[in-house]
């Protein structure tokens, strides 16, 4: 008998395996790990313009009455060269965009935009990465939507795809 | 039109496994005597589709024929010969394709060269092996179309994953797989026994070097692959428990146990159902292992496109087949007679020993890399298991095998007294206090796993070779040699392991060219960062002079490249390889002051994980060549 019982034990660890995976395949796809930071109000900050020709950004521009995209990039990294077409696209939409630029030196960012495009209305400059930090964010490029009260909507991390362009404006339109 | 062709190639491929399951079904009926001879020429007939359809996917490849969706989306027109080839299997529809390649051909070796497995039970165990086939020709026609074309044909293409554009790719793959399918044919054996009630020792020798042959290749594509990632990935880890690394190693882990039980039931005629359980299980976990990496369902260095509806497609046929499985063989292995028994002081309470602790360790590595889902399925939260786990749960049990391993093959076949165990282990067991004692002595503070680790592997290098003692090493068997050299090459390696974990020095360092840095017993100057290029990218590439002690310097050129298609960065170390290690070097980021990060490592005697892992290979080809005369000659007989 107990001979029995202990033969149908490894078909009842597969049946719990499929169960288990095939709630995981089911359940809504979220392979992003989304940040502690949705929800939350952007951190206090005040960062100096980071290039010629742009303001620098303040955790107060963040909160004027409109929901803004802020893109974290710096210009020694090269996967934000291949993200700077969709910013542009999403720039075309009309869609607000600010920057942060991670340890970075102004001749760089200007060298960066001039040949890759300039998508962006303010850009701040983190020399440090602290501000960076604050938005719980570990990487270049990363890129936040924070709706009109300055609080922290969307969290993409990496550089945006051209098929993922639609999600960051959805994800803009949501935090209308 | 080479892609049509392939695309022909592979449904006549699908059609054939679907003649080899039908005929087999049928000859397998009393009526159907007939179709016996049937079966064999239709399984050699789908190999050779399917690899001409593979043939053709290689040459679409090399053209850089981008109306082909799969060459646009991983191929480029710049890219070196090596690595258009090496791209045919750099994704998932190419490496699916792989896959069901490597099905058929193990499927057709059996037809062709399986002699001695009784006729019915051949022909059943070649019906299973059409039945997986089957299925994944589905996938792929249906699901992972690799000869889909596009229109209008793009002008360039996409270029290949850069950490994937390295000679090691162009190799690890395909031998890997080679060991991950080609375990299918242990599974299509059991399921073949299991449908003739035909369990026992001459199923058992039959099955022996199939498994031995695929164990052979598993172990070097992982071996190959733990080096690749050493190298290539610029973290100076060789395993990092990665959920990729750990679907190979499940199997591996499987099959290793599979080995030492099928040698019990060739040798004993006992462990008859656990032995054809772990067949099952070899094979459930190679399926277990692609499903988990090309589902995408677990996040993972080796990400690959992901795409749910082929997860489910793949979920199905795991369950089709492994349910199946294991239902036959919850239905039928009661009616398979008990095998022989024997006392536990033995040689086969040795190698069940050695089954329990290797299950334990598959079983420690799954749950450590199914948790994570588990969890997810019931909190929501995401979490991911490191290596603090696996190290601290796998690595005690993992000393303990090693330990049973030294002692195992010094104990006779169905009863042995402890003492007579004890009596020949003795030598080693001293040789290995010995080692205690000068590492407590000379390296004191050693942490304890690396420490028992050192040990264990002196002891048990030791004791591996002890079979041969007295032994006239003329008459002395091939298959024991293999065995011998397998574990001295487990010794080996667990030396490698332990030493670089107990031993290895780190230097970390922001420096200005013309500073200098030491690292262990070298002296490293930095001198120059300059820009080079390559065929399709550029990098920084660093001047390093390194010198030991008053030796002669030598000079290191770590780099830090950028690919153009894809836009990605990768890291090439630089590696100088010693008797007693290698030196380690990466060049990182540079800051605003103009200085850059260098990554020193000195690993004394890591190379021997490699080394160790070449030598267990080494040890299944000579037991493979020993089995395989022996076999023949006994045929002739």
């Amino acid at each position: 008998m107990k001979r029995r019982l202990i033969i149908w034990i490894p078909l009842a660890v597969f049946v719990i395996f499929v169960a288990t995976v095939a709630f995981s395949l089911y359940a809504p796809a979220e392979r992003v790990i989304r940040s502690r930071m949705i929800g939350k109000p952007v951190p206090a900050f005040a960062l100096e313009a980071a290039a010629p020709g742009h303001q620098g950004l303040t955790s107060a521009d963040l909160a004027a009455g409109q929901p803004r995209i802020v893109n974290v990039f710096a210009s020694w990294c090269v996967p934000c060269i291949a993200e700077a077409p969709q910013l542009l696209a999403l720039a075309g939409q009309g869609i607000p965009i600010d920057a942060i630029a991670i340890r970075d030196r102004p001749e760089d960012v200007a060298d960066f935009l001039a040949k890759w495009g300039d998508p962006y209305q303010r850009i701040g400059s983190d020399r440090d990465s602290r501000v960076q930090m604050a938005f719980g964010s570990s990487g270049v490029p990363e890129t936040f939507v924070v709706d009109g009260q300055g609080v922290v909507r969307y969290q993409h991390i990496g550089d945006i795809r051209p098929e993922q362009v639609s999600e960051i404006a959805a994800a803009y339109e949501a935090a209308k | 039109m080479i892609a049509e062709l392939g695309l022909a190639a592979l449904w006549i491929a699908a059609t054939l496994s679907l003649m080899q399951l039908a005929f087999g079904g049928f000859a397998l009926r009393a009526d159907g005597e007939a179709l016996l001879r049937t079966v064999r020429p239709v399984a050699v007939a789908q190999a050779v589709l399917v690899g001409i359809a593979f043939l053709c996917l290689i040459l679409v490849f090399l053209r850089t024929d981008l109306s082909v969706a799969l060459v646009a989306s991983n191929s480029h027109s710049a890219k070196p010969f090596v690595y258009k080839f090496a791209g045919v299997w750099g994704n998932h529809e190419g490496s699916m394709l792989l896959w069901v390649t490597v099905l058929a051909i193990a499927g057709a070796a059996v037809a062709l060269f399986e002699r001695k497995l009784p006729q019915r039970t051949l022909i059943a165990t070649l019906a299973a092996q059409a039945a997986i086939g089957l299925g994944f020709y589905a996938f792929l026609l249906f699901a992972s179309n690799p000869f889909e074309r596009l229109s209008p044909a793009p002008v360039q293409g996409n270029g290949l994953n850069p950490l994937l554009q390295d000679p090691g790719l162009a190799f690890h793959p395909p031998t890997l797989y080679f060991g991950y399918v080609g375990i299918s044919i242990a599974f299509s054996f059991a399921v073949g026994a299991l449908i003739t009630r035909d369990v026992g020792a001459n199923f058992a020798r039959a099955m022996r070097p199939w498994v031995l042959a695929a164990w052979i290749f598993l172990t070097l594509g992982i071996t190959a692959g733990s080096y690749w990632a050493y190298y290539e990935l610029g973290w100076g880890g060789w395993w990092f428990w990665d959920p990729v690394e750990n679907a190979s190693l499940m199997p591996w882990l499987a099959a290793t146990a599979l080995l030492h039980s099928v040698t019990v039931l060739a040798t004993r005629d006992a462990l008859r159902a656990w032995t054809v359980m772990l067949a099952v299980v070899a094979f459930s976990m190679s399926m277990v292992g692609t499903f988990l990496v090309r589902s995408g369902i677990l996040t993972s260095v080796h990400s690959f496109a992901v795409d749910p509806q082929r997860g489910f497609f793949i979920l199905i046929l795991l369950s089709l087949y492994i349910g199946g499985a294991l239902m036959l063989f919850g239905l039928r292995v009661g009616t398979v007679r008990e095998g022989a028994t024997f006392e536990p002081v033995s040689r086969e309470g040795a190698l069940v020993a050695n089954n329990l602790l290797l299950s334990t360790i598959l079983g420690i590595v799954l749950v450590g890399t199914l948790y994570p889902l588990g969890v997810e399925a019931v909190t929501g939260e995401k979490l991911s298991v490191g290596p603090p786990y696996f190290n601290s749960a796998a690595g005690p049990v993992a000393l303990a095998l090693v330990a049973v391993m030294a002692a195992g093959p010094l104990a006779r076949w169905r009863k042995d007294k402890a003492k007579a165990v004890l009596s020949r282990i003795a030598v080693p067991v001293l040789i290995a206090a010995l080692a205690l004692l000068g590492l407590m002595l000379f390296a004191p503070g050693l942490r304890i796993l690396p420490l028992l680790g050192i040990v264990l592997a002196v002891g048990a290098g030791a004791a591996s070779v002890a079979p041969l003692w007295k032994r006239n090493l003329r008459r002395t068997p091939l298959f024991t040699y293999g065995m011998v050299v397998a574990h001295l090459g487990i010794a080996v390696c667990l030396a490698g392991m332990a030493s670089e974990s107990a031993f290895t020095k780190e230097t970390l360092v922001a420096a200005t060219p013309g500073q200098t840095a030491s690292v262990g017993p070298y002296q490293i100057r930095f001198d120059a960062v300059d820009p080079i290029a390559g065929p399709n990218w550029t990098a920084n590439e660093a001047t390093l002079t390194a010198r030991r002690g008053s030796g002669a310097p030598f000079v290191m050129r770590p780099q830090s490249r950028m690919f153009s298609a894809p836009p990605t960065e990768t890291s090439e170390a630089a590696i100088a390889t010693r008797l007693d290690g290698q030196l380690y070097t990466v060049l990182g980021k540079s800051d605003e002051q103009g200085r850059w990060q260098l990554r020193l490592w000195w690993k004394p005697f890591v190379t021997l994980i490699w080394l160790g892992g070449s030598m267990i290979a080494l040890g299944g080809l000579l037991s493979l060549i020993g089995r395989v005369r022996r076999g023949r000659r006994e045929v002739a007989e």
